[in-house]
């Protein structure tokens, strides 16, 4: 066991190193800093000008040797700048530079400076988190009992009446990403133009315009179910369908299963017979789906975040990227992938505590 | 002129989907009619869901097809007068011979929004099956050998495709998907490689069967590797002397970053299917005949992993359309101009609160043919377990 | 056990199960398959029914109508079951569920499959009693431990604390029929419980059964494909074909006089002891077994009954007669009165003999090692699994060599280095004189690998479902070189579909349309394609159907007289081995253990372990006295082999080796007279006062 657990994070750290070396190639490849020197030094200036921008901070090494110094596995980079004071990566604004840390990266705990937010990325990313937390943890709250639920009511019996009705939910919400869920959801129920609201307001049983809030930027400050309620929901959806569908699929197998055959036949009553027989079993694959679903509830989250405008690590990832902020983009990078990472191994090894069979053989 | 009711617009626009109903009921009729001797598409039509889904699947198709004649405007035109007009409203200043009516409303900037959904049909269906082909030549071409060969060369393909599963899809378009990319010329060394893929999947193909039959495997594979050459050269390079084959820069960036975060999706479905068959017997019998391994991968493994692979490929169509969309909604669609869905969904969803309609249409359009697609993959799935 | 549920009034001596004109149907999408039709048996209390008949003729049908669990579109078109009086087949779920697990009890194929994986033994067991009777916690646990150890398993307490994957087969079916037991129910199916265990451990659970029947005093339906096992186990049996009931009777009476052609002529078809390939070849039944909805008009064994007259047979639907004077003994034959039961066997042809030539294969002291990685995660210390260890052998042109074992033993190891598809660890393989043990098949050229071929164990996997069945004919041809044009090879194609007896009309057919037996043929064809001089049959006929494997068998035979072919037959069944094999050579654990004629080996001296097997084999005959040595345990596994003899564990001689030699070393090939060889410690005088296992009863 632990030797597996050794292993896997070993083939963590070696994913995480790969890729983030490709965000890292990605976002500092020539025309990106290019893009940075003139949004730092003036718009204007001539291309010799940016060479020059670029080498006084430290870009023209190569990609390797920056990435080694963003990681902080290389001493940063030291120079002069052309009024002649010493600059360097490691080196604070008027900081003494003999008393500067010769190694300032990732595992010194220096994620850099964000040029949009102009605050340290670690900061950005830091409160952006929390706000998502919220956000992740409410989806999960909605979505995984009611995905189960409904899974295992419709796989239970095969077929039935219930069973089509339920499907029928499912197919329909994993065919509407959030980005028309959304849409859907604020044309219905927050808009005053259109859907449920004038008619609700005009007959006063609202006090606002509208039924819901069609942003949740007052949901940074305080959560409550009229602000929060719809990007919930709409990253919820997409996942109660694909989670219920599992479950579905998982829970008719178990139930055509030849153990489930031999309780019946032994006597056991149908509701004891998914209870205790059928559940357990039933519910292996989708633990592994649900865990394996982050890197797609990220992507809900940007969408989400996007469209209610809640200015999570979403919404901070797509203000990065937009705005060729490269320390920030880089910063979210890893925060995201570490988190898919992490979320894999923990399927991996919960999948081996559930079944029985794989743990003890 | 009178803006038209709701009952009004619903029976102009069946008028104007009419090419659509007929080729649809054609469709329906020879198919049913035949379906004894269609095999698995035959078997389609004993599912009712399947039955549902292929409609929707075919009516977009169809709508993609005849978009000429079903618009009613030109979907790039701008009416002056007629931003944000709501659905049935009559144009300002009516041209005679043209269509007087927004069936769907007008948008921000005044186009009709239900031509630019007619034709967001055809940008879609354009690039999501396409590109799905191509990431299923891809992982195919990657996951046969990697389950069946297994070992070291398993472990290093795997390796790469959970790396690029690990990779959260948004952030990857943030950074493949920009004009700065392009200008590097990374899209066409990863179309270069990625359009490499089919060509050697066909050229093996080719190869193992015939090779017992040199005269034969030469002729066909000549002929093969020429056409595969020329639309290479066109499609990755842009570079087709007859001009047949071509993609914008833009579309190909775009093409490129789909078929690169669909194909380990494929890889691992083939994986998994070459890894249970390959312990059949006939493929021992294969091994024991001294057969080579691309054969056995390709002439008695691949074709009985087909049904699986249908249903997902239908499945993976309706998640390309998806993605499509999702960079569409981030702005970095194929252009700013372009009637594709997301992209509409995008510049409505600014306006949302206020005038839904113009990001209503393609959204619930784009639903549907997702809704479809998975009705299709359902209903074949369901068909193919049957007996 | 609940008294009230059991006390219903029924009188001991009626029936305890009575099936009346009973007829089920599936219902698909495109037909109603009628699976059975007018069937009626009945079992008297204590009384052991068994239930014959080949694949798909509805005896699992018949089961799972007992327990009213025919799936959703099965339905019981008409007829009653009377189980103590009451009629099952309109009783609703609630009734249903109180008779299921405490009055009436089934026994499926697959132990694996029946048990829950995720569920402890003792609380799969536990739960009977506790259903049916309300019995508390404790003592239902205490119960199950008591029956665990009725069941004969080792170490009650630990097993009842384990989970199903951690016992092996033989042990789940072991449980599972504990399961059965814990209610002491009054009636107890068994569907084909042993088919998927080993000989040795099939031998066991029968005699288990037959015991805890006797003790409980539980009546049974057993169904089996084997008449060797019905045998064994049952009092009275019913014949079934094609979903009715064709002969029943007592289980003496049925076999010595048999009044229905089906089952006369199954009787022909299976090896028993003294059929011989050449003198006394088995006759298969000819044609194929009709779909339930392509039943023919009249009797349904009409177009292959020898005895068939047309106008009689195919006119009306054919009643059950009784046959007066025997123990409700009944025929489903409108001329079994007419036929002369006693008459020789007309057709019979007597076959030459082939001859035996020059040694084309030698084995010597070959190895083949695995190395595996053992433990949960794919880490774990690297273990080294011996699946073939020091064999040596030779085999001649024309000779049949069987290598016989149960499963685990290294055959199929055995027959992939033969083949190339893996290399040996050391040793030599002499192949027409060529050194092959360390040239993989990609390394051979295309006369070495076509002719040297092999024959699959399973018909539904030997042929790729996708490619028509002419098509994978003409592949082996192309790549063996055969034939210049594909005109050519189109016609090589038809000869060899001629060649093992199938029309050229299946050329055009996917395999899917073809019975197995009909694919197994195709197999051979295919096998046969580039002119193969040795052919490795692993389990060819293990899984056909009795009627099909004579036939199978027999084209293999005639295949090899006329091309001299080296036959290296894999089997684990010792009657087919005895009826077509020159020379045996039996495998445990990865080593031979003996080696020698086919008389030397079927006769004592014996091998302990060989001994064991040939007294495991249920034997069809009512006049062979077979001695019963039912061995403890179960095979050991490959990865941790037992010290010293690798059959140590299971021996019941070890007792007559001194100094408990068979636990420190392994024992030397002693070589006795005529060449037979035996791995073993045991002195010659011992080995030769062993006794015969089989002894046929003088007539
Ligand atoms: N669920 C089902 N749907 C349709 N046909 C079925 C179904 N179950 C069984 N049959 C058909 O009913 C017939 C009898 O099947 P059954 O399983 O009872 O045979 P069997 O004698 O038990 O065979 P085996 O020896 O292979 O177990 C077969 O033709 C089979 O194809
Ligand atoms: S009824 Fe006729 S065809 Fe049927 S078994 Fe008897 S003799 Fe043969
Ligand atoms: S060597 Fe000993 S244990 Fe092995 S078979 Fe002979 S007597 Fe039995
Ligand atoms: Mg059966």
């Amino acid at each position: 066991m632990l030797k597996f657990v050794i292993k896997r994070l070993f083939v963590m750290l070696l994913t995480a190193f790969a890729l983030t070396f490709i965000v890292f190639w990605l976002t500092n490849l020539p025309p990106n800093l290019e893009k940075l020197a003139k949004s730092e030094a003036g718009t204007r200036i001539s291309d010799a000008e940016v060479g020059t921008w670029l080498s006084e901070n430290g870009y023209d090494s190569s990609p390797l040797n920056r990435y080694g110094q963003w990681l902080g596995l290389l001493p940063g980079w030291t120079g002069t700048a052309q009024n002649g004071t010493p600059t360097g990566r490691c080196l604070e604004k008027d900081a003494d530079p003999a008393t500067a840390p010769r190694f300032c990266g990732l595992l010194q705990g220096d994620w850099g400076q964000s040029s949009v937010f102009k605050l340290p990325v670690s900061q950005v990313i830091g409160r952006s988190l929390s706000l998502t937390g919220w956000l992740m943890f409410a989806v999960m709250a909605v979505m995984v009992p009611t995905a189960l639920f409904l899974g295992v009511l419709s796989g239970m019996r095969e077929g039935s009446r219930t069973d089509r009705l339920l499907s029928a939910f499912s197919i329909a919400s994993t065919a509407t990403p959030e980005y028309v869920s959304g849409v859907v959801f604020i044309a219905l129920l927050a808009s005053p133009m259109s859907g449920l609201s004038p008619f609700l307001s005009g007959a006063g049983w609202i006090e606002g315009r509208t039924l819901f809030m069609g942003t949740a930027t007052s949901a940074m400050e305080d959560i409550n179910f009229w602000n929060f309620a719809l990007p919930v929901m709409t990253i919820a959806l997409y996942g109660i369908g694909y989670i219920a569908r599992m479950t579905r699929a998982s829970m008719t197998e178990v139930m055509t299963a030849q153990y489930i055959r031999t309780a019946r036949l032994k006597g056991v009553g149908f509701r004891q017979v998914v209870v205790r027989h059928a559940l357990r079993n039933a519910l292996i694959a989708p633990f592994t789906v649900i865990m394996l679903q982050f890197p797609w509830l990220l992507n809900g989250v940007v969408i989400v975040e996007t469209l209610y405008n809640y200015k999570g690590f979403g919404w901070t990832l797509v203000q990065a990227a937009g705005n060729n902020d490269i320390e920030l983009l880089l910063g979210c990078s890893v925060v995201a992938v570490v988190l898919v990472l992490i979320t894999q191994l923990i399927s991996d090894i919960g999948y081996v505590f559930l079944n029985p069979r794989i743990r003890l053989s | 002129m009178e803006p038209l009711s709701w009952g009004q617009i619903l029976l102009a626009a069946l008028q104007q989907f009419l090419p659509v109903w007929v080729a649809l009921i054609v469709t329906f009729a020879l198919s049913i009619r035949y379906k004894r001797k269609l095999a698995l598409y035959g078997k389609l039509f004993d599912s009712p869901v399947g039955m549902i889904g292929f409609a929707i699947v075919m009516f977009w198709v169809f709508t993609a097809f005849f978009a000429d004649w079903i618009i009613t405007m030109d979907p790039l035109a701008q009416f002056s007068g007629s931003k944000n007009a709501v659905p049935g409203s009559a144009l300002t200043a009516p041209d005679p011979d043209a269509y007087t009516h927004f069936l769907l409303g007008a948008d921000h900037v005044a186009r009709d929004v239900f031509s630019r959904m007619v034709m967001g049909a055809r940008e879609v269906l354009k690039i999501a099956p396409a590109a799905t082909l191509f990431a299923f030549m891809v992982g195919i071409t990657l996951g046969l050998p990697a389950g069946y060969v297994g070992g070291k060369l398993d472990t290093v393909i795997s390796f790469i495709a959970n790396l690029v599963l690990a990779f959260p899809v948004i952030l990857l378009f943030y950074l493949l998907v920009t004009p700065e990319i392009i200008v590097i010329g990374i899209p066409t060394y990863m179309a270069a490689i990625l359009f490499l893929f089919p060509i050697f999947f066909i050229g093996i193909l080719i190869n193992s069967r015939y090779f017992t039959n040199p005269p034969q495997r030469n002729l066909y594979l000549g002929i093969a590797m020429a056409i595969c050459v020329w639309a290479y050269i066109g499609l990755a390079f842009n570079a087709d002397p007859l001009g047949v084959w071509g993609m914008s820069p833009n579309l190909l960036n775009v093409f490129v970053s789909v078929v690169f975060v669909n194909s380990p999706g494929v890889f691992r479905i083939v994986r998994g299917m070459v890894m249970d068959i390959k312990t059949r017997d006939y493929v021992a019998a294969g091994q024991t005949r001294g057969e080579g391994a691309w054969y056995i991968m390709l002439w008695e493994i691949l074709p009985n992993a087909r049904g699986p692979l249908i249903v997902d490929f239908c499945l993976r169509i309706g998640y390309t359309t998806i993605l499509l969309g999702t960079l569409g909604f981030f702005g970095l669609g194929v252009s700013p101009e372009s009637p594709d869905w997301g992209s509409t969904i995008n510049y409505g969803r600014k306006l949302l609160a206020m005038v839904p309609h113009p990001a209503l249409a393609p959204a619930l359009a784009l639903m549907s043919l997702v809704l479809g697609l998975n009705l299709l993959a359902d209903g074949l799935r369901e068909e193919s377990l049957k007996d | 056990m609940s008294d009230t549920a059991k006390d219903t009034g029924w009188d001991p001596s009626k029936p305890i199960l009575e099936i009346n004109n009973l007829s089920i149907s599936f219902f698909t999408r495109l037909r109603e398959i009628p699976a059975v039709m007018d069937f009626s048996c009945s079992v008297m209390a204590g009384e052991a029914m068994g239930l014959v008949g080949e694949s798909g003729c509805g005896k699992s049908t018949v089961a799972l109508a007992v327990m009213r669990e025919l799936g959703k579109n099965g339905k019981i078109t008409a007829g009653t079951i009377k189980f103590k009086g009451r009629d099952l087949t309109n009783m609703n779920q609630e009734e249903l569920r109180q008779i299921r697990g405490s009055e009436i009890a089934m026994i499926y194929q697959e132990p694996m499959a029946s048990l829950n994986p995720a569920m402890k033994i003792g609380a799969q067991l536990a739960e009977v009693p506790m259903i049916h009777s309300g019995m508390s916690k404790e003592d239902a646990w205490k119960l199950a431990r008591q029956i665990v150890a009725d069941v004969r398993l080792p170490d009650p307490d630990r097993i009842v604390n384990a989970y199903p994957h951690q016992l092996s087969g033989g042990q789940q079916q072991r449980i599972v029929i504990a399961m059965a037991l814990m209610a002491k129910p009054a009636l107890l199916i068994l569907d084909e419980p042993t088919t998927a265990l080993d000989v040795t451990v099939e031998a066991g659970i029968v005699d288990l059964v037959k015991d805890l029947g006797e003790k409980y005093g539980t009546s049974m339906l057993f169904i089996s494909h084997n008449l060797g096992l019905i045998m064994d186990v049952c009092d009275r049996l019913c014949v079934m074909y094609s979903g009715e009931a064709v002969e029943t009777g007592n289980v003496v009476q049925v076999f010595d006089k048999m009044r229905h052609p089906y089952t006369q002529a199954l009787f022909r078809s299976i090896p028993l002891p003294g059929a011989d390939k050449n003198s006394r070849p088995l006759i298969s039944i000819p044609g194929n077994f009709p779909l339930p909805h392509e039943r023919p008009q009249g009797c349904n064994f009409g177009p292959r009954c020898d005895y068939f007259q047309d106008g009689r047979c195919n006119g009306t639907d054919i009643p059950m007669s009784e046959v007066p004077g025997d123990d409700r003994h009944a025929s489903r034959c409108l001329r079994w009165t007419e036929i002369d039961w006693a008459a020789p066997i007309a057709k019979r042809e007597v076959k030459q003999k082939a001859e035996i030539g020059k040694v084309v294969l030698k084995m010597e002291d070959l190895k083949k090692y695995y190395s595996v990685s053992s433990g949960a995660f794919g880490g774990g210390a690297k273990k080294v699994v011996k699946a073939n260890e020091t064999l040596s052998f030779e085999a001649r042109e024309g000779e049949t060599l069987a290598i016989v074992g149960e499963s685990g033993c290294g055959k199929s190891t055995f027959a992939k280095v033969l083949m190339g598809l893996e290399t040996a660890t050391s040793g030599s393989i002499m192949l027409f004189d060529e050194n092959v043990q360390s040239t993989p098949i990609q390394k051979r050229n295309t006369d070495m690998v076509s002719s040297v071929q092999m024959v699959f164990q399973n018909p539904f996997d030997t042929l790729n479902p996708s490619m028509t069945v002419g098509r994978q004919i003409i592949r082996a041809l192309e790549i063996f070189k055969q034939g210049k044009s594909d005109e050519e090879r189109h016609n090589r194609m038809l000869e060899l579909l001629d060649l093992v007896k199938l029309p050229r009309a299946f050329a055009e057919r996917m395999p899917r349309q073809l019975s197995g037996g009909q694919k197994q043929r195709v197999g051979i064809a295919r096998a046969f394609a580039g002119g193969a001089k040795v052919v490795v049959a692993d389990e060819p006929v293990s899984a056909l159907d009795v009627s099909v494997q004579a036939a199978v068998t027999d084209l293999l035979m005639d295949i090899q007289r006329e091309n001299k072919t080296t036959l290296l037959f894999i089997s684990h069944d010792l009657s087919i081995v005895r009826y077509l094999s020159d020379r045996v050579m039996v495998m445990y654990l990865g080593h031979v253990v003996e080696m020698g004629t086919t008389d030397q080996v079927f006769q004592p001296p014996y091998h302990p372990y060989t001994e064991a097997l040939l007294s495991a084999v249920p034997i069809a005959d009512t006049k062979v006295i077979r001695k019963r040595i039912v061995l403890e345990g179960d095979i050991p596994s490959a990865m941790n082999p037992p010290p010293g003899c690798p059959f140590q564990t299971r021996c019941r001689w070890k007792s007559q080796v001194p100094g408990g030699l068979c636990d420190r070393e392994m024992p030397p090939m002693q070589t006795l007279e005529g060449g037979h060889q035996i791995k073993c410690h045991l002195s010659v005088e011992v080995l030769n006062s062993m006794e015969p296992v089989i002894k046929i009863a003088a007539e």
